[in-house]
């Protein structure tokens, strides 16, 4: 369990990054926490011929407070962000969903715009990029673009991110006078979810988006639901989702989970 | 003596004058490893231009190897040796294999894979990077064959045969019959009976193997380090498949060893390949296990088929038993295989007093990794069998399950206890036991909240286990699956026997040699005690080496940590070799205080008078003499430099002719009970109160035994809840990672209520018993019967799962809303994926027809494409590159057009193989008039991708096939578009339809 | 910028429990590799190279860090902690490592380095840990030996025992 040969860039600015992925495009990857991309490479799964540390970027560890959204960079760290002072304040869903990440030992190298990079569907970062309806930034080394989340995550392990694009940030909106909710089912604490889902109230109703089913995390929004109706939807949404069995879990169980958890979670936020 | 005892259990016990052994004192293997300086197999250097090894292993279940093309391998730089079967084959013999049939045993495919993860070719570079590189160059072609991975199926006619020599892939079945069990059950009122499934599961340990092997061509010798844990009889059967007598292999283990558990005596089949290694490279060779090795190929526990039957009275005495057992050993019968069905063999009747019992007993071979050891070794899979039977006996019969325990109790008063299967249950007192657990684990208190948690609506139940721990191993027990007559032929085999060294050096102080291999059981500390006892000196006087060489140490065929026979066997031993010594050096002391020898005392550094005290003389002194004068010796009391004990118990005799055996020489009780509380929701099972009482015989650390008792409850727990190392009916591995084959850490494992008792064993030198394997047996069991009672269903399986349970619990579940997407049932184990959709295409059949069957589409539309060879007009080979997201690698694909019925229909087959495993698909497209100058389509497929990627990604992988067929279906849709003619049209509908029935997007 | 070539190797530089070391290692040589073959500190360990098992655990530039996980040109110019550096002397162990010794907290003791890299780091931030504080922090860590509640008895009393001897020395 080596990693295959490669290139190692350690770069020093934006500009380096840039300069790299526009050399080896699709061989090139970017080295950020190395959470999930070093264990890939251990197990020879992947195989760059390059890649691009872009932990040593001194302008990619910001997060910033810009108006009625929350800006972080590449190279925050999931820690990091848990730390930050304003975060129940600013992002209470990312502050309620973060501590499932993993483990601390994971989370104090893993980076946030990392794990959306990686884009599994059952993590819980892409799960709440969703819900939260964020937008992801992307450069290249000609132009940048702004990618709304629900556009950005394009299959299992796959987003809208070209070849040669750095994933420069994210954006999350500050969300006013909303209500929240976030409960994951794993095997146990730490892995990654059989079902998670966010709630949170909405101006219109209330919006719930499950990760670990689909391939890529889901949401809905419903007028104010009540009773049979909301049952319902809930049903028809598990439904859509696709389930399929695995050794943790069944189909069915997991629409369970999403009809349940579901239910109490839009309770908890309509209250 | 016992409260002292449990009360030091969690804190070290330094001081007093009271004897050391019984004491928690502080462990002297601790310091070390607590500050980064333990001696493990991968911490110790290894002599200049040592090679490393790596191993390429079998992504199929189950195929024929044709070729093998190794050129690309070797020819790259660093590269020293590359080993397939052939040349493994050519400087070794097969391992022996422990029943009498015509099968071989490799640690390496010869021309048949038979497991995932079993072997093919060993490379041997530099480093372990560079060996790594190379095995990705290697080439094997497999035609692959049916598999089988059930233990019933695999006796189903018509099920793929492993090996010729197993007809029916059956490696062995014997019946057996004590007592009288026909007339037993014909008379009985009552019959229960019960079908469970054990499953396979592992105790992993953290360290994985190592072996590191050189080998001297003058004189033909090898010389191993391993961290191998015994038994040592295994050493015969790694020499004799060198090919080398038993002094020519020289085996050593590393000072520190990071776990076994039982499963690093599965390490052996290594030594041989890394020998043989070493022996073609012509360099010593290092080889170091990763944990994708570890899970796939290592070894594995037996999973079990029984049915398990019970002739019962009214008041819920059990008259006789009636097994049957189905053992599946998985790919090959590996030495000490089927030793898992045999340990228990003396103990099919349990803590109760049953004088009538039959058994079938069977062993299979399937398409799984080769089991052996493990901690409780054949004991979860027997007691979960007959303490669910217990369960459900007391349920048929309106009894509390614990009454129906008590009732069946072996009387205290009845030891030593023959079991009608031979066994001879050395002591105990289990009345006691169960009332002191009861009162003590306030079982009361526990009823009570069952009470108030079910008025509440809430899933709380209540479990019992009552289990007979064996220890110290009977080397003959496995003899048991010979005949009589068999047995007389082979010679009798039978004994455990242990050995301890005692040394003397030239300034008196003690150094303690035995060959028992720990993997972090502190045996150096309790040896301390042990040995300081008997000398009348301190812990801290003793210097222990557990470490064994087999070319220099005192061994046996039984030495090794297996079996929980160390505090029975080893530190008896020890003790027995330092009263040798002792007993000389009071004769030397004798001579020199002028007293009698029944006058001597050993005690706080001094040998001395017992009448007066004053008189006395430094140990160490008396110690020396030997060294420094043996003039002075009196005439009969002998050397003290050296001395060697060997003990085997008298206990330990062969089966008997009637089939009857003592298959261990200890037998320690554990009483069980806990509270279970299952969430409605999640249907996870929380564990309220876990309450073990245990009879170990004489406790030598406290602290050690509760530590036994704790690490034996947390692996338990994982198998009754977490782990199962799961096979798709193909013979896929699905659990290769630690993501998938789930070991509970702390937030899972909650504190054990432990209770002691103390009923020495008579036949053990210090009266102890084993202690380590006990809750393996009993816990899985009574977490199982607590979670039975609590969702009142009759029939459970482990592991746990929350979804498993879901399955017993849940009523039909609400349909999907109408007109909303149909469900297809999905078999379990059934890991194909099937897709099927049509779509309206422009243009007429004929014109979509030539653009299908046109080889540039088919070369436009594989995914990642490289290059198309035209074997036939309807066959083609390609080089291609699959990825999803981070994820890919290069393959070989082979597409085959058939059953063409032009312009209306043909069926695409495909398989592609490289690195990162295997996948086949196989489709059919039917084209017809749609009325309108169009076409309509329709096409189904059905797919399926094994080896590493099922292995390690299996989470994951079901989407990731998804996305492959969706790249190939979007390339033929964009093709299709851009050469239909009229244009405009893709199969981007059809596609999407594809998706939403899989993937539920749009 | 920096491009180190995959087929040659490279210096790496790093601080190591406050001493400067220095070694050679290819671009994918792991950071847990490069402890424990080129600078021969053998006390952190591997056991599954895929960041799940926790045993090599360690500590750079105050981070917890799977080494596993972790190149080695990834570290050059970092201060690193491993478990070589707890004890304050060769001859005498720290207060947590005294309490593990105290509470049969370890066995084979493989796993122990990273757990206690673990709780090394986590204690000196968290003086007066809950038992389930502790037990999530250590539930990034396998233990396959003591069912881990005498880890979790250890790191609570060794908790206690620092915030102690610092109140001591504050109130001096």
């Amino acid at each position: 369990m080596k990693p295959p040969a490669f290139d190692y860039l350690r770069a020093e600015s934006i500009g380096d990054v840039l300069e790299g992925l526009a050399q080896q495009g699709g061989d090139a990857r970017v080295l950020a926490g190395g959470q999930s991309l070093m264990a890939m490479l251990n197990m020879r799964l992947a195989k760059p011929k390059l890649l691009i540390d872009i932990m040593r970027i001194g302008e990619l560890r910001q997060i910033e407070r810009k108006g009625d959204a929350v800006v972080i960079g590449a190279g925050v760290r999931q820690a990091d962000l848990l730390a930050w002072s304003d975060l129940t304040e600013a992002l209470p869903l990312v502050a309620l969903a973060l501590p499932w990440v993993g483990h601390m030992q994971t989370r104090s190298r893993g980076t946030i715009c990392g794990s959306l990079a990686h884009a599994d569907p059952s993590a819980e970062m892409p799960l709440t990029l969703v819900a939260l309806g964020g937008e992801v930034f992307l450069r290249d080394a000609k132009r940048r673009r702004r990618v709304a989340a629900k556009d950005f995550f394009a299959g299992m392990m796959l987003t809208a991110r070209a070849d040669d694009e750095l994933i420069e940030g994210i954006s999350l909106p500050v969300i006013k006078g909303s209500r929240f909710a976030f409960r994951e089912v794993a095997r146990r604490h730490g892995d990654f979810a059989i079902v998670a889902c966010a709630a949170l109230k909405t101006p219109t109703g209330v919006r719930l988006a499950v990760g670990g089913i689909a391939d890529v995390p889901t949401v809905r929004d419903w007028p104010r639901l009540e009773g049979s109706a909301l049952d319902d939807a809930l049903n028809a949404f598990a439904y859509e989702l696709g389930a399929r069995d695995d050794v943790h879990a069944t189909a069915r169980y997991r629409r369970d989970l999403v009809r349940m958890i579901g239910r109490d979670l839009i309770g908890e936020v309509l209250q | 003596m016992v409260q002292a005892a449990v009360q030091s259990a969690n804190s070290v016990d330094q001081g007093g004058e009271r004897p050391w052994v019984g004491r928690s004192i502080e462990r002297v293997e601790d310091a070390a490893l607590l500050s980064g300086r333990g001696r493990f197999i991968d911490d110790l250097g290894v002599a200049p231009g040592t090679l490393h090894a790596t191993i390429l292993r079998s992504p199929h279940a189950h195929a024929d190897i044709l070729s093998i093309d190794t050129e690309a391998a070797k020819r790259l730089p660093g590269v020293a040796a590359v080993l397939t079967g052939e040349d493994v084959k050519a400087v070794t013999t097969t391992l022996v294999v422990g029943v009498k049939a015509p099968v071989e045993c490799w640690p390496i495919a010869m021309d048949r894979v038979r497991y995932v993860g079993e072997p093919v070719a060993v490379v041997v570079a530099t480093d372990r990077a560079r060996a790594e590189d190379a095995a990705e160059l290697i080439n094997v072609e497999y035609r692959p064959r049916g598999a089988v991975v059930d233990p019933l199926g695999a006796l189903a006619s018509g099920a793929p045969v492993l090996h010729d020599g197993f007809p029916g892939n059956l490696a062995s079945e014997r019946t057996f019959r004590y007592g009288d069990p026909e007339k037993a059950f014909a008379d009985a009122p009552h019959r229960f009976s019960i079908d469970i499934r054990y499953p396979r599961n592992s105790c992993t340990p953290i360290e994985t193997y190592g072996v590191v092997a050189s080998h001297d061509a003058g004189e033909d010798a090898y010389e191993v380090l391993a961290n191998f844990q015994g038994p040592f009889s295994i050493h015969t059967v790694i020499a004799r498949a060198l090919k080398v007598p038993g002094n020519r292999l020289r085996l050593r283990t590393p000072p520190d060893s990071g776990g076994s558990f039982g499963v690093k005596q599965g390490v052996f089949p290594y030594i041989v390949l890394i020998a043989a290694a070493a022996r073609v490279a012509g360099r010593p060779v290092k080889w170091i296990e990763d944990r994708l090795e570890h899970l796939a190929a290592s070894v594995s526990a037996t999973n079990r088929a029984t049915t398990l039957a019970a002739a019962v009275a009214a008041d819920g005495k059990i008259l006789a038993l009636d097994w049957d057992q189905v053992e599946d050993c998985g790919a090959h019968l590996r030495a000490p295989e089927p030793a898992t069905l045999y340990r228990m063999h003396g103990n099919m009747t349990g803590a109760y007093d049953i004088g009538h019992v039959k058994i079938r007993n069977r062993v299979v071979v399937t398409n799984k990794t080769p089991t052996g050891l493990n901690r409780g070794f054949g004991g979860p899979q027997v007691y979960f069998a007959l303490e669910r039977l217990v369960q459900r006996i007391a349920i048929g019969l309106g009894l509390d399950p614990l009454d129906v325990i008590k009732r069946n109790l072996i009387d205290a008063g009845a030891f030593p206890y023959r079991t009608a299967t031979g066994a001879l249950l050395d002591s105990g007192n289990y009345q006691e036991a169960v009332s002191r657990a009861v009162a003590q684990g306030r079982l009361a208190e526990l009823k009570a909240k069952r009470d108030e948690a079910r008025a509440q609506g809430r899933l709380y139940g209540i479990g019992f286990t009552a289990v007979v721990e064996p220890s110290v191993s009977n080397m003959g027990y496995i003899t048991t699956v010979l005949t009589a007559a068999e047995r007389r032929k082979a010679g009798p085999k039978n004994g455990a026997q242990a050995t301890a060294t005692v040394g003397l050096d030239p300034v008196g102080s003690v150094t303690v040699h035995v060959a028992s291999v720990p993997q972090g059981q502190g045996h150096r500390t309790v040896l301390s005690q042990v040995v300081a006892d008997v000398f009348g000196l301190q812990p801290k006087d003793i210097r222990v080496n557990t470490e064994i060489d087999t070319a220099k140490d005192a061994w046996s065929i039984a030495s090794g940590n297996y079996a929980s026979r160390f505090a029975a066997a080893v530190a008896g031993t020890a003790k027995l070799a330092a009263e040798r010594v002792a007993g000389r050096l009071a004769r030397i002391a004798a001579s020199q205080l002028n007293v009698e020898v029944v006058d001597i005392v050993f005690a706080k550094g001094f040998v001395a008078s017992k009448h007066n005290p004053e008189n006395r003389i430094a140990f160490s002194r008396v110690a020396a003499l030997s060294h420094w004068s043996p003039g002075s010796l009196p005439d009969d009391a002998g050397q003290t430099i050296r001395e060697t004990m060997f003990w085997t118990p008298p206990e330990l005799t062969p089966p008997d002719e009637d089939d009857r055996i003592n298959s261990s020489l200890c037998h320690g009780f554990i009483f069980d009970f806990c509270g279970v509380e299952i969430d409605r929701v999640t249907l996870e099972t929380r564990i309220d109160r876990y309450v073990t009482m245990h009879d170990c015989g004489t406790i030598l650390h406290p602290g050690m035994v509760n530590g036994q008792i704790r690490g034996g409850f947390a692996q338990a727990l994982g198998a009754a809840l977490y782990e199962e190392y799961a096979y798709a009916e193909d013979g896929s591995f699905l659990t290769g990672t630690l993501a998938d084959y789930l070991l509970p850490t702390t937030t899972e494992v909650p504190e054990p209520e432990i209770i002691h008792m103390e009923t020495p064993s008579p036949f053990t030198p210090l009266g102890a018993k084993g202690v380590g394997e006990g809750n393996c047996m009993s816990t899985p069991v009574c977490l199982a019967n607590a979670v039975a009672d609590a969702l009142g269903v009759a029939d459970i399986t482990l592991p746990l799962v929350p979804a498993r349970l879901a399955e017993l619990v849940r009523g039909a579940e609400p349909p999907p809303p109408a007109g909303g997407a149909a469900v297809a049932p999905v078999r379990e184990g059934d890991r194909r994926l099937r897709g099927e959709g049509q779509a309206l295409v422009k243009g007429v059949p004929e014109q979509v027809w030539a653009m299908l069957l046109d080889p540039a589409t088919l070369q436009s539309v594989i995914p990642g494409c490289q290059r198309v060879d035209k074997i036939t007009d309807t066959h083609f080979r390609a080089d291609v590159t699959l990825g999803i997201g981070p994820v890919s690698g290069r393959y070989r694909a082979d597409v085959e057009l058939f059953d063409l019925d032009p312009p209306r229909a043909v069926s695409l087959r495909g398989g592609a193989t490289g690195a990162l495993g295997f996948g086949n698909a196989e489709g059919r497209i039917t084209l017809a008039p749609d009325g309108k100058d169009g076409t309509k389509l329709t096409y189904s497929y059905d797919a399926a991708i094994g080896g590493k990627v099922a292995s390690i990604g299996g989470r994951l992988l079901d989407g990731a096939t998804r996305v492959i067929i969706d790249q190939f279906f979007t390339a033929l849709a964009r093709k299709a578009g851009g050469g239909a003619p009229g244009g405009g049209f893709s199969l981007f509908a059809l596609l999407a339809k594809v998706a939403g029935l899989f993937g539920g997007r749009r | 910028m920096t491009r180190l070539k995959a087929d040659s190797r490279h210096s790496v530089r790093f601080s190591l429990n406050g001493k400067s070391v220095e070694g050679e290692a290819e671009p994918r040589m792991l950071l847990s590799d490069f402890l424990r073959h080129q600078l021969g500190a053998t006390g952190t360990h591997v056991g599954c190279e895929h960041g799940a098992c926790g045993a090599c655990t360690i500590v750079v530039d105050g981070m917890l860090t799977r080494a596993c996980l972790t190149l080695a040109a990834q570290v050059d110019g970092c201060e690193i902690k491993t478990v070589e550096g707890l004890a304050p002397s060769a001859d005498r162990l720290g207060v947590l490592q005294q309490a593990f010794r105290r509470n049969h907290a370890l066995q084979c003791g493989f796993c122990t380095a990273g757990i206690l890299m673990s709780l090394d780091h986590y204690l000196a931030s968290n003086p007066a840990p809950t038992e389930a504080e502790i037990r999530d922090l250590l539930s990034g860590h396998l233990c396959r030996c003591t069912g881990y509640t005498p880890i979790i008895t250890a790191a609570l009393e060794a908790a206690a025992k620092l915030a102690s001897s610092k109140q001591e020395t504050s109130d001096a």
